[in-house]
């Protein structure tokens, strides 16, 4: 394929791609990103390409394989474009009626359909499906739309228009000042306005610039960069083109997790393609413009996220992050002016650029522009990747698109902002998604994981779990964090194994403020995050612990005892087969008795014993009954009420 | 290179372009405790035990004295409540490794710090890094590094090199704070030395 | 590991320092682990010092200073499956398999890892042994996974 020599090119070679398409031809889309890979999408492509083959339907049907849509937890997903029909969990076996019946013929399978879990309807258009009928797709939407190893895919619906714009009708500094009137704020998590940032290195003495991409995501539960790379790397490329053009830039770097091989590998192809157009590297569109990029792999450090470890990272060393000031816009990667954005934040320019700030600022509110990328994730219906405009109520995310908390549980927190954020209990739950407002809450906006929790949470045992996750990321080198988090971690600990004391609380306390005030990094800086968040909102969990030994939430091992009540035992002995420590004495018509000496708490017996028996509890902080003497253990069937 | 004007602790100080705030308030005689410092090495800002307020238009923050450059106008605060309570906390937390040092015991004495009040820690080690980069910089040999990252880093040496490099030297020994250097080279030269048949 | 191996990733990059890592991840991609002889080359050919060689090889976990069994089972510990009670199902790989993440067996069959998040929190609790996906798993179903690998 030739170059695309200059902007008037490119329009013509769009055009192309446009007409040599036909608007209402059936296509068969399958999300095919690595979640969907997990439950199986691989064999469902096979057979579906396989069909199409072998029905002759392979010259007039499309069949396009697409990064992730987002609704995870109905993989793998099938929408039948340009209907928009859209099947869920479907599996291989179900492919050939797919084709009969919505392909060649137009009706619907209903049992593919997606099912409302409060009110059971069934919806079978995408758009009116409720998980993304309340999103506003405008960064993730071309997911769903794309091959992500197709350039032509990406410029057909609508890709590649923002950069010549911008090289060709626009200065560097037209661009900036775009880019700060819309007020985009960085999307990982420090939320800085990305225009400003933009200037600083604009502004700076020193050659060359770099721009780089941080794809390091790291906050467990997080996966929003990895689905973006995986389905529309082409979006990000564009976007960074365009920042280096504005700063100044002929050199970009990808910093992305080796921990994403499929976004690595199609970021490659990208990088290929666009190459091959000349949309990328010398003289792009005849404009003159140089830009290059490099990919750098991550090793597994979740610190790398920060921008100077991930800069020293780039330099091949260990990633100890660096006092600043100076900041990487003035002295950066080897000490040179350095941009460096998150993923998302970068795949929001070309929509910038191309809609005009005054759009891109219209979505949100006063201090949050433009729209949030989130992965909704946990006790929560509807599992997946959502998109919403900022200012959008917590508990419209969670229940208008999670479909609630499944299993008729109780909400009790939503986990934002990875492990430097914070839980936001029920009462809160009416709270804007707004950088300031989440902060102020006690978390933050965060790169967008949402964690929801219920009853069966325990929240110091999620305070120990991300202290733990701290702990092992560290890099080490100052004490507040490092020293900090290894105390942090000893006293949490303990606390959930029922060896707190009230001393331990002054001691977090104690550790939370020297982190806060003497950390090196932010890492360091918010590590007390997680303690002080839950505390805020959960102190009675914390007292309970401590001046009880009782876990409210019955989670913490140590802490609670499984039991299981004679008047509802029915002596069927599932529980007896599942036991993996033997512990449960009983017969075919004998109550049922733990072996608390022999019982490891695993919780196979509460899963077993069924649900209108409900015999197996779980007891935490009250000694467990004695059992039934022996002679007393015969079962009795009780009469029927009459 | 112009002259900085800036305040500590209320007093006025020039400084010059490029000096820390460590490097300032010594010139003026204040003193601010510090560990990880060394005159003959970089600024590493590991410790933090130099962290003071600055106050600057873009408002207040706690930084660290040894790596943070003077700025005109900077005001400077080195001892408050909150700046003692939070030295006297790293102080515990590195008592938890060393409660013997006598660097530690010095300035546990001026903030009040007590050596038990954390969970003690099976190594001495407080990660001052003082030999390595001593090692690194002066001597430019790298006998000994770091391993490994978070609470479970370590110093350890190159056997292969502190064979060579390390008996004719030992110039880091005495920049230890807590003696764990010396034991970590004599445990590694009995264990680990490549024996003069090999 | 064979020196002319190695020099080949080194050349692949250039022999440039600041693809310290890359070259490391090379190494550690063909070989399972980094030997102390593939550290020494790499430190002689980019003229970098040992010690720092050694400290991003310790530091980064993506590296093995030591070999790895012929299975390797990463169990996800993301807050979404932790939530879903992945810690259940660690303690019950750890039973069956004798040995707990970071460690392998003694017959170098199985090496076990917590990893950060595989991104499939739908399935939650989730465990990857060589690279296949199992989602949704309890502990007793992870016991009959493990049996079925030889």
């Amino acid at each position: 394929m030739a170059r695309i020599n200059s902007p008037a090119k490119l329009d013509e070679f769009i055009k192309g791609v446009i007409d040599g398409r036909s608007e209402g031809r059936t296509c068969v889309t399958l999300c095919s990103g690595s979640a969907c890979h997990a439950t199986g999408s691989e064999a469902v492509a096979r057979k579906i390409a396989e069909q199409l083959e072998e029905q002759g339907l392979a010259g007039s049907v499309d069949f396009r394989r697409t990064g992730c849509h987002g609704f995870c937890e109905k993989g793998p997903i099938v929408v039948i474009d340009p209907e928009e029909v859209c099947y869920l969990q479907v599996q291989p076996d179900d492919v050939p009626e797919i084709i009969e019946t919505s392909i060649r013929g137009d009706g619907i399978i209903d049992r593919l359909l997606y099912v409302d879990p409060v009110s059971g309807e069934k919806t079978s258009h995408e758009s009116d499906i409720p998980f993304y009928k309340h999103q506003r797709r405008m960064v993730f939407g071309p997911n769903r739309k794309i091959d992500p190893t197709s350039i032509e895919d990406y410029v057909a619906i609508g890709g590649y228009r923002a950069l010549p714009k911008a090289l060709g009708d626009m200065s560097p500094e037209a661009v900036i000042d775009e880019v700060k009137a819309a007020n985009l704020r960085g999307r990982g998590g420090g939320g800085f306005p990305a225009g400003i940032k933009w200037e600083f290195a604009r502004k700076a003495e020193g050659e060359p610039k770099y721009v780089v991409v941080n794809c390091d995501e790291g906050d467990p539960g997080a996966y929003m960069d990895r689905s973006l790379m995986e389905g529309n790397p082409y979006c990000v490329l564009e976007g960074l083109a365009i920042g280096a053009y504005a700063i100044g830039a002929h050199e970009g770097y990808f910093y992305v997790r080796q921990e994403y091989p499929l976004a690595l590998k199609n970021l490659e192809i990208a990088i290929a393609r666009a190459k091959e157009l000349g949309l990328l590297g010398e003289n792009i569109l005849g404009t003159g413009f140089d830009f290059h990029v490099k990919v750098h792999r991550g090793a597994g450090a979740f610190v790398c996220g920060e921008e100077t470890a991930l800069l020293k990272s780039l330099e091949g060393r260990v990633g100890e992050p660096r006092p600043r000031p100076p900041y990487p816009a003035v002295k950066g990667l080897w000490d040179r002016p350095t941009n460096i954005n998150n993923v998302e934040t970068w795949a929001n320019i070309p929509l910038i650029i191309n809609e005009g700030a005054k759009a891109f600022a219209s979505i949100g509110t006063d201090s949050s522009k433009g729209t949030k990328i989130f992965s909704l994730v946990g006790k929560i219906s509807n599992t997946g990747l959502v998109e919403v405009p900022m200012g959008i109520t917590l508990r419209d995310v969670i229940y208008k698109i999670g479909g609630g908390i499944p299993g008729g549980k109780k909400f009790k927190a939503v986990q934002t902002g990875g492990p430097s954020g914070g839980c936001i209990p029920e009462n809160l739950l009416d709270l804007e998604v707004d950088f300031n407002k989440l902060t102020e809450a006690g978390s933050m906006m965060g790169s967008g994981g949402m964690i929801v929790m219920d009853e069966e949470t325990c929240m110091v045992d999620v305070a120990r779990y991300f202290i733990d996750f701290l702990a092992d990321e560290s890099c080490g080198k100052c004490v507040p964090c490092r020293e900090g988090l290894r105390q942090m971690q000893g006293i949490l600990t303990r606390i959930t194994m029922g060896e707190g004391v009230p001393e331990d609380i002054d001691k977090l306390e104690a550790l939370a403020e020297a982190a806060q005030g003497a950390s090196l990094c932010a890492l360091g800086k918010t590590a007390a995050n997680p303690f002080l968040s839950t505390f805020r909102y959960f102190r009675e969990e914390y007292e309970a612990h401590i001046e009880e030994k009782r876990c409210p939430a019955l989670s913490c091992k140590a802490l609670i005892s499984y039991y299981i009540d004679p008047e509802k035992c029915q002596a069927c002995m599932r529980c007896m087969k599942k036991c993996p420590s033997d512990a449960i004495i009983g017969a075919k018509k004998t109550i049922h008795i733990i072996d608390q000496e022999k019982c490891t708490k695993c919780g196979e017996c509460l899963d077993a014993c069924p649900t209108k028996f409900g015999a197996v509890t779980k007891l935490s902080g009250v000694p467990v009954p004695p059992p039934l003497p022996e002679d007393r253990r015969a079962f009795v069937r009780k009469s029927k009420a009459k | 290179m112009s002259d900085i004007s800036l305040q500590i602790d209320g007093r006025p100080v020039t400084a010059r372009e490029g000096d820390t705030i460590l490097d300032a308030a010594r010139e003026a005689g204040v003193a601010i405790p510090t560990l990880c410092h060394h005159a003959d090495l970089e600024p590493y800002g590991g410790c933090r035990l130099c962290i003071v307020e600055a106050e600057s238009r873009g408002g207040s923050q706690l930084v660290a004295s040894c790596v943070y450059p003077v700025e005109e106008g900077l005001s400077v605060t080195t001892r408050s409540e909150k700046i003692d309570r939070i030295r006297r906390t790293l102080l515990e937390l590195l008592m938890a490794h060393a409660p013997d040092s006598p660097q530690l015991l010095e300035m546990a004495e001026e903030y009040g710090a007590k050596r038990d009040r954390f969970d003690a820690s099976s190594s001495f080690c407080i990660h001052c890094g003082l030999c390595v980069r001593y090692c690194a910089e002066v001597k430019k040999k790298n006998a000994v590094g770091f391993v490994d990252r978070g609470p479970k880093k370590e110093i350890a040496f190159i056997p292969s090199i502190a064979s060579k490099e390390c008996r004719d030297c030992k110039e880091c020994f005495e920049l230890c704070p807590t003696s764990y250097l010396q034991a970590a080279f004599v445990l590694t030269e009995s264990l680990a030395f490549p024996h003069e048949s090999e | 590991m064979d020196t002319g191996r190695i020099d080949q990733i080194i050349d692949r990059h250039g022999g440039e320092a600041s693809h310290l890592i890359q070259i490391l991840l090379d190494i550690q991609g063909e070989n399972s682990w980094v030997p102390g002889d593939a550290m020494r080359r790499v430190s002689e050919r980019l003229e970098v010092p040992l010690d720092r060689v050694r400290h991003i090889a310790t530091f980064y976990k993506a590296f093995s200073l030591v070999p790895k069994g012929r299975h390797q089972v990463h169990i996800c510990m993301g807050t979404a499956c932790h939530v879903r009670g992945a810690g259940r199902v660690l303690d019950k790989i750890q039973e069956v398999t004798g040995v707990g993440p970071g460690e392998t067996d003694m017959e170098l069959k199985f090496s076990v890892e917590t990893v950060n998040c595989l991104g499939c929190c739908a399935l939650g609790p989730v465990v990857e042994i060589d690279g296949k996906t199992h989602g949704n798993i309890s502990p007793a179903q992870t016991v009959e996974v493990l049996k079925s690998y030889e």
